[in-house]
Order: structure tokens, then sequence, then C-alpha cells
């Protein structure tokens, strides 16, 4: 084994970790949603590349405005899905889109693009 | 006058999705959805939704603060939407009946310009970029062979190589000049060309996702070419640097530029894929015509279709569309509804029936009153159900999903592992190998296989039902349907007509009451009834001319029959149930009431004045499709049966008319739900099919929940397959199209899934120690390309799937 194999090896093991950490550990802040003059809970998620933020916490048994301001033209973000609730939204780019929901049960339910591929979470509490 | 508009479904969603029953809607209600401006608290909320409560002919009403409407059922014999709208200005606030903002239709037509923008740019891209390849790879011609006497080594990537050893002869002779200068330069600027405009939201995209933890299929593309670019940067401006440690300064601006334009390619193939998916849904929002002709002062006018108000007249010539919801005022015409109903027969319309948006008037001219306009009307709820549909999930996509969201970061470390493990092996070149392999992996891997596997055959499904009239509600019920072995129809309505007629009365021998006595005497009592047999009665006195009397103390008694005072007599007619309940003696009919029977027919027993007066046999012809539809279930191996409130020998008769062998008979409303737990208690996966009059909470038990033609508000709600045409082949196409869409979803799947598990080891030269074979990156990008392609191309073939 030459050094630069072993540079390479150790330096190779180093970067795996960190992606697995970077991706699946470091926790995402937690954004809690705001009230408006009417309780409605509000939410505003900006869509580019992801969702941000990606965590929201709301509270049970009011409803959820979300406004979720789509700033890229990319395909794949423009529907968001909540499988729980069975709804699906089309986000026209370069726009803010209103979506309401009403969660009737605390727990956390995802929120994804049409592909499954960009992923956020509703966390729903007494 | 019944006017219902079957699918005027009351959006109720909650998170269990179950729906609520109230009591069976009656069949003189309608809603309307109006639009309230000025409140601003719960207490403006509470005022209005009083008012309309308290207006005379409102069944209820439901005021929503945030979505600022009033969702009013009223009946229309009473009052009508001018007279609630009244009723809000009367409270201080604003309401106006206007077409109602149309929701799905824009949300649908602003969709499908986008995936048409997006088609025109990806394509755009993809020809723009694969041309500069070409000339990039053409510029690199002289590369080759040129190691001894350039720094740089041949091309790296393998498939490159080939491609340019086998045109270097050729080249040379037609253009020798290429050979007289240094072409990595150009190739370089070129390169940074296609990156940083026709690939540039890979990379844009890609670090956006990886500030916020998330990472996608542009982050693979973003890694793959960023890397094997950065690479050859660093290889033309210090190849020293490598050729010091022994590596060769490979060179990969080509196969980045080929890379980028073949994933281009395929994602431009992706997105007009998709965009067929659609197709259906697009083709039922076009339905909608632009403009309405109406009457307002007194003269016809021309206007657009969003401003037709509610109750106003429409005038409809023959070859012209409907433009919205109606019911016929004068005017006869036979009306094509194939695309929404799939019904393929024109169907007779005349004053009072019901017209649907987007439909094709053939023959006659009529005027028409519009009622649900809109986000109400029955196209919207079309559209709507569909989006909604398509955009669910079916739970075999749970996997999927879980796999799609440890994808990237899994396949980011694969590509690492490969370079490692190439670097410290590899005998030769292990730096370039490593590269390569590793570069190859990223490129490969493909996680909108996975994603696009369920969803795409959903939406072609959905859309490809809808064009039979056939609604499914989504992925979930699809994948249940899929799976039915049992399928329980209601007899009356489903497998019948539902339209029961009067076929014998027969007075007791030595009765003093002659048929005719017996006909006006019970028609007098049922008319007070709304049982679909009471109706039949009726119709039957009327049709005879027999002049009704009033009826006193009339009662209804659920499962049983009617009672009530008519000239004097006291009347019961009904089943042996309610005979029993007055003692009354049956044995001298016992012989007649088994004939009868045993003809499909249904008898009722006349008692007057606690005495068996005679028998009034009531019988609803079996539809003409219903034996042909049993008979394909029994061929698609379902077990059938029927369930019914008769009598057992009639309700045999009629199920062998039919052709089913299984019956339930004397089944009571709340007893259809009992049934169908039964049979899912021992294990089947059940199918309810009905048209909704008592049967919603059947349909909700049930596994997957037909309502048919007829349904109501409530059983549309409580099903999960929505059937526009009223009879039984809708549910022989459905359980066909839900079983080719499984199979569909499965290959899909399987596809999705065995191309990432051997295209990513091959990629990392899993067969190059046995066979030697080692992927080349810009194969890798071709075949990442075409695995998402061909997912949905193979959705796609379910539009072709033969159904009916």
């Amino acid at each position: 084994m030459s050094m630069m194999e072993w540079i390479v090896i150790i330096g190779g093991i180093a970067a795996m970790i960190w992606i697995n950490w970077y991706f699946f550990l470091a926790r995402q802040p937690v954004s809690n949603a705001g009230i408006d003059g009417e309780g409605v809970q509000e939410v505003a998620i900006v869509v580019e590349g992801g969702y941000h933020p990606a965590v929201v916490s709301v509270k049970r048994d009011r409803p959820v405005r979300f406004v979720f301001d789509r700033r890229e033209r990319s395909g794949c973000s423009e529907e968001i899905v909540f499988p729980g609730f069975g709804v699906r939204k089309f986000l026209p780019a370069f726009r803010k889109t209103r979506l309401e929901l009403a969660p009737a049960q605390t727990g956390n339910f995802e929120f994804t693009c049409g592909m499954s591929m960009l992923r956020g979470r509703l966390i729903v509490q007494d | 006058m019944p006017t219902t508009i079957p699918l005027m479904v009351r959006e109720k969603r909650n998170l269990t999705g179950t729906a609520e029953y109230g009591t069976n809607a009656a069949t003189t209600s309608e809603k309307v959805m109006i639009p309230v401006k000025g409140m601003t608290c719960a207490a403006c909320q509470a005022r209005v939704q009083r008012a309309l409560q308290a207006t005379p002919g409102v069944l209820d009403a439901s005021v929503n603060l945030m979505l600022k409407n009033a969702a009013v059922t009223y009946d229309p014999m009473v009052t009508s939407p001018m007279v609630l709208v009244e009723a809000i200005h009367e409270t201080g606030y604003g309401a106006e009946l206007v077409a109602q903002d149309q929701s799905a239709f824009d949300e649908q037509e602003a969709q499908d310009r986008a995936q048409e923008e997006d088609y025109r740019e990806l394509r755009h891209k993809a020809l723009w970029s694969g041309s500069i390849g070409l000339l990039a790879m053409t510029l690199s011609m002289p590369l080759m062979g040129a190691a001894e006497a350039d720094v740089h080594g041949p091309v790296a990537d393998p498939f490159m190589r080939w491609v340019m050893e086998s045109m270097t002869p050729t080249i040379r002779a037609v253009a020798p000049w290429l050979y007289t200068f240094t072409p990595w330069v150009l190739s370089y600027a070129l390169t940074l060309l296609v990156m940083g405009w026709a690939g540039r939201h890979f990379y844009v995209r890609a670090w956006s996702a990886f500030r916020h933890h998330s990472a996608d299929m542009n982050t693979l593309i973003a890694v793959g070419t960023g890397a094997a670019f950065l690479y050859s940067v660093l290889a033309t401006v210090a190849p020293k640097f490598f050729l010091n440690r022994g590596v060769l300064p490979d060179l990969y601006y080509e196969a980045v530029v080929m890379i980028i334009a073949l994933i281009l390619t395929g994602n431009a193939l992706e997105a007009r894929a998709k965009r067929q998916t659609s197709a259906a849904l697009r083709r039922l929002v076009e339905l909608q015509p632009n403009t309405a002709r109406v009457v307002r002062a007194g003269a016809e006018v021309d206007i657009p279709v969003n401003d037709v108000q509610s109750e106003e007249i429409v005038i409809v010539r023959p070859g012209e569309r409907i433009p919205v919801d109606g019911a016929i005022i004068s005017g006869t015409s036979a009306v094509d509804e194939s695309m929404v109903t799939g019904e393929s027969l024109p169907v007779e319309k005349q004053p009072g029936d019901r017209l649907i948006g987007g439909t094709i008037n053939r023959t006659g001219a009529f005027r028409y009153r519009a009622t649900t306009l809109g986000s109400d009307s029955v196209l919207a709820h079309i559209v709507k159900l569909m989006r909604d549909a398509q955009g669910s999930r079916a739970p075999i996509q749970r996997l999927a999903d879980q796999v799609s969201g440890i994808f990237v970061p899994i396949v980011l470390s694969l590509a690492i592992a490969t370079f490692v493990i190439w670097f410290v092996t590899a005998d030769q070149a292990p730096a370039m190998r490593a590269f390569a392999a590793a570069v190859a992996v990223l490129i490969i891997a493909c996680p909108c296989a996975m994603g696009l596997a369920v969803p795409t055959a959903v939406m072609v499904a959905t859309g490809k039902g809808a064009e039979g009239g056939i609604l499914i509600k989504g992925g979930e019920s699809l994948q249940r349907a899929g799976q039915i072995n049992t399928v329980v129809l209601d007899k009356t309505g489903t497998i019948t007509e539902g339209r029961p007629t009067v076929t014998d009365v027969v007075p007791v021998l030595g009765t003093e009451w002659s048929e005719t006595d017996l006909v006006r005497l019970v028609a007098s009592i049922e008319a007070s009834s709304e049982h679909p047999l009471a109706e039949a009665i009726v119709r039957y006195a009327n049709e005879q001319s027999l002049p009704l009397a009033t009826a006193d103390s009339f009662q209804s008694v659920t499962g049983r029959g009617a009672t009530g005072m008519v000239d004097g007599a006291a009347l019961a007619v009904g089943n042996e149930a309610l005979m029993a309940d007055y003692a009354v003696d049956l044995t001298a009919v016992k012989e007649e009431v088994e004939r009868l029977a045993g003809e499909g027919k249904t008898p009722m027993y006349i008692a007057i004045n606690g005495k068996l007066a005679g028998l009034i046999a009531v019988a609803d012809p079996i539809k003409p499709t219903s034996r042909d539809a049993v008979q394909r279930l029994n061929r698609l191996g379902l077990t059938v049966v029927m369930l019914t409130g008769d009598h057992q020998r009639t309700a045999e008769a009629i199920a062998r008319k039919a052709g089913i062998d299984r019956v339930v008979a004397g089944v009571l409303p709340d007893g259809k739900v009992v049934e169908v737990r039964r049979r899912q208690q021992a294990g089947e996966v059940v199918a309810m099919v009905g048209d909704g009059i008592n049967d919603a909470p059947a349909l909700a038990q049930a596994d997957v929940g037909f309502a048919i033609g007829t349904g109501t508000d409530i059983a549309l709600e409580a099903s999960d397959v929505t059937l526009m045409r009223n009879d039984l082949p809708g549910v022989v196409s459905a359980i066909l199209l839900a079983r080719r869409t499984m199979r569909t979803m499965k290959q899909n799947l399987v596809w999705a899934f065995v191309y990432n598990v051997v295209g990513i080891p091959v990629a990392a030269g899993i067969l190059y120690p046995a066979f030697g074979i080692l992927l080349s990156p810009i194969l890798a990008g071709a075949a990442m390309a075409f695995s998402s392609v061909s997912v949905v191309t193979n959705s796609l073939r379910l539009r072709r799937a033969r159904v009916a």
C-alpha cells in the first residue's frame, strides 16, 4: 500500500461517514406556524430544490394555510403532494400558491413532490 | 322533479378519510356555493349562517370564514339561489352568484402550459448540447494517438476512445487542419458553455437541495459531471501534478457534454410522456365551451361561460356543445354524453331532464335553466376528482417511496466506495479507472424511475377510466379494486332497472273488494310513501285514471310496508312480517304467493280492517346488460352475490334471470353492511355495487365501493369508484382496468429496482474481473436517461388496454 492509497482509503471512509451524517442525521430545524388575525395558522414555504423550511409544526384542529413560493421552473417541484390528506396541488413557477388543510389528528405527515424525491414533514401537535 | 346533480360531492376531507353520513339526502335538494364578501371574524360567519338557516327552504347552510363562502343545501321548490343571495345582502355582507373559480380547470390548464414549456425548453437544450457534444468530440479527434506528442493521455472514456479511434482515419483525411492546433481549449470552452447554460439547473438545484440536507437526481448528475469536469480542468492546467504521481492527466470534457446532452434528452422524452399521461384529463378540460347563449332582457346574447349565472335561461342549437349544467325547460333533443359518461348512444332529453355542461347536443334545439356552475359543475367535479386521484398514492408505492428517500446519499457512498476499491486494486491506470467507474455509478443511478413507477400508471389508468365514465378515487382504490374476489350487488337499481311496475292484482276469493278497489285504496295509501314499490302502485293507478282518496294516519314501517286509513277502511300493505304484526291469516293466498315469487315478482299483501283482501305484485325488470356483465364477472373468477330485501323465492327468480347463483334475500337496509362485513371477516376482498339509496354505509364498509349512475351525493362520497353509466358493465371494466394497472405498476417497480440493482454494480465494475467489462460514463448517462422514459412509456401502454 502506497501513501497515496492510504490517503484515498481514509479520505473515502471519512467522506462516506460525513455524507450519511449530513443527509440522515443532521437535524433540520423545525419551524412553527404563525397565526393570522382570523386564527388560521400560516406557513410560508419556499420551493427551490427542496422545501424551506422542510419541517413545520402546527396545532391540531386549526386550519393551516400553506403559502408555497416556488422560485424555480424545475418540473420536479411542480406538484406538492400531501399523501395523508389526499391532496395534490400544482405549484406554478415563480408564483405563490395557497393550500389550506385542516389537520384533525396529531402525528407526523410527509409532504413530497410529485415524485417523492423532495420531502418535507408536517408535525401536528395538540 | 329530482334534480340532484349526482356528482356534487362535498369535499369532507379529514385525516382518516372517512365519510360522514347524514340521513339519506332528499332527492329534491340542490346545493349552491355562494362567495360571501366582507366577513372578518367568527361573529360575521355566525350571522350569515344564521340568516341563511332561517331562510325558508334552506335545509342546511354552512359558512366557511376561511374560504369566504357559504355552502347551502336548499329545496328548489321553495327557494332559489337568488333568494339566498338576497338573504346574505340583508345581513350587510356582499354576495353574488357568478360562475365560481374554476380552480380544477385553471389548475389543470396552468399545469399543462408549464409542462409544455418545460418540454420545449428541455428539447431545445438537449438538441443544442447534443450538437455541441458532437463538435467537441470531433475537435478532440487529434488527441487520439497524440499521447506521445501531447502530455495528455488518450481520451479517458472507454466508449469515447472506441468511437474516436474508429473515426480518426476519416477525420484525418477530411479535416487535416484539425490536427494543427491544441483542441482542449475549445473543448474546455464548449463544455463550460453546456454546463453553464443547458445543464445549469442541475447544479443550481443540487446546491439548493444540499443546503437543506436533501439530495435528489440533480445531486447525482451535478456531482458526477462536476467531478469529471474539475478533474479535466486540473489535468489541463497542471498535468505535471498527475504525471509526477504516476497518473495520466485524463480529459473528460466530451464525456461531460455528452452525459448532459443524454440526460436532457431523457428528461425531454420523459416530460413529453408525462404530458401524455394526463391527456385524458386535458381532453375533459377542453370540453368546456368558452361562450354560452343566454336570454337577457328578452334578447339572446352570447356571453363568456364564466359569466353565466345560476337560474339563467340558456339556449342550445343542434350540433352545439352544452355550456353549463342545467335542466331542460322547453324542447327535446338527443344529447351525446359519451365523453362524460362513456354512454356511446345519444341520450333522449325531455323537459325536466338534467344536462351536463360539456356534452354535445345532437338533434333538437332547446332552452334550459342553468343550475350548477363553475367548480360545482359535473365536469369540474370530474376534473377535480381525477386530479385528486392522480395525485394520490397507492400502497404498493410505499417501498419505492422509502427507498427513494435514502437512495441518493447511498449512491453517493457507493460511488466513493467504488473509487477507493478501484484506486487500491487496479494495476493499470488506477486513478483513471477509479474515476470513470465512480462517475458511471453516479450517472447510472436513477431514482426517478422508482418515483414515476406508480404515479404514472395511476394517472393513465384514472384517465382511461374517466373516458369510459369510470371515476376512480385514487391509487389506493385502484389497487384494492385489482384485488377484489367477491362482488356484492345490490338488486334494486343495480341489477334491475330500479323502476318497478305492477304486474298482478289478485283479490282474495270471496272478498268484497274488486281489483280496481284494491288498486285505488292501496295507491291512496302509498301516495304518501317514497318507496319505489309505492311509486309503482301510484303510477299504475294513475295510468288507469283511478281517482285517489285522501289517506289519514299514514305510517311507513321500515322494511315491512305501510298502513293508514282510506275511506274509513284501515289498510295495511306490506310483507309477511307486517301481516304478522296485525295477526292476518295468509293461508288463502299461499300458493298464489309462491307462484308470483317464483316468477321473480314481489307480492305484497293487502289487509283491510284486519282481514286479508288480496295481493298486489310488483316486478322490477333486470337491465338488459346485467346478465352478460355477471357472466363476465364470473369468468374473471369473482364470486358474485346478490343482496335484496325481497322474499327468498322472488330473489332467487331474479338471480336466475341475471345468472347469479348466490343470493342473500330478506336483507333490511342496515343488513347490507353486516353482510359485507361478514364476508370480509371470512377473508374475502369485497366490492359492493349500489346506487347509493340506502347503501352508502355498505359502500363505505366494502373494500371497494362502486356507486352506480343515479347515485346520491352520500353514495359518491362513500364510494371508491363512481360509474357515470347506470349499469353493470362499468364494474367489469373497472376491475379489468385495475388488474391491468396493478400489473403495470408491478412491472414498473420491478424494472426500476432491477435497473438500479443491476446497473449500479455494473457501472462500479463488478463485471471487470471476470469479463473485462467497464461501463463508460456516457453509456451510463444514456441508460439513466432512458430508464425513466421506459417506465412512463410502459404506463402509457395502459391507454390501449382492452377493458370493455
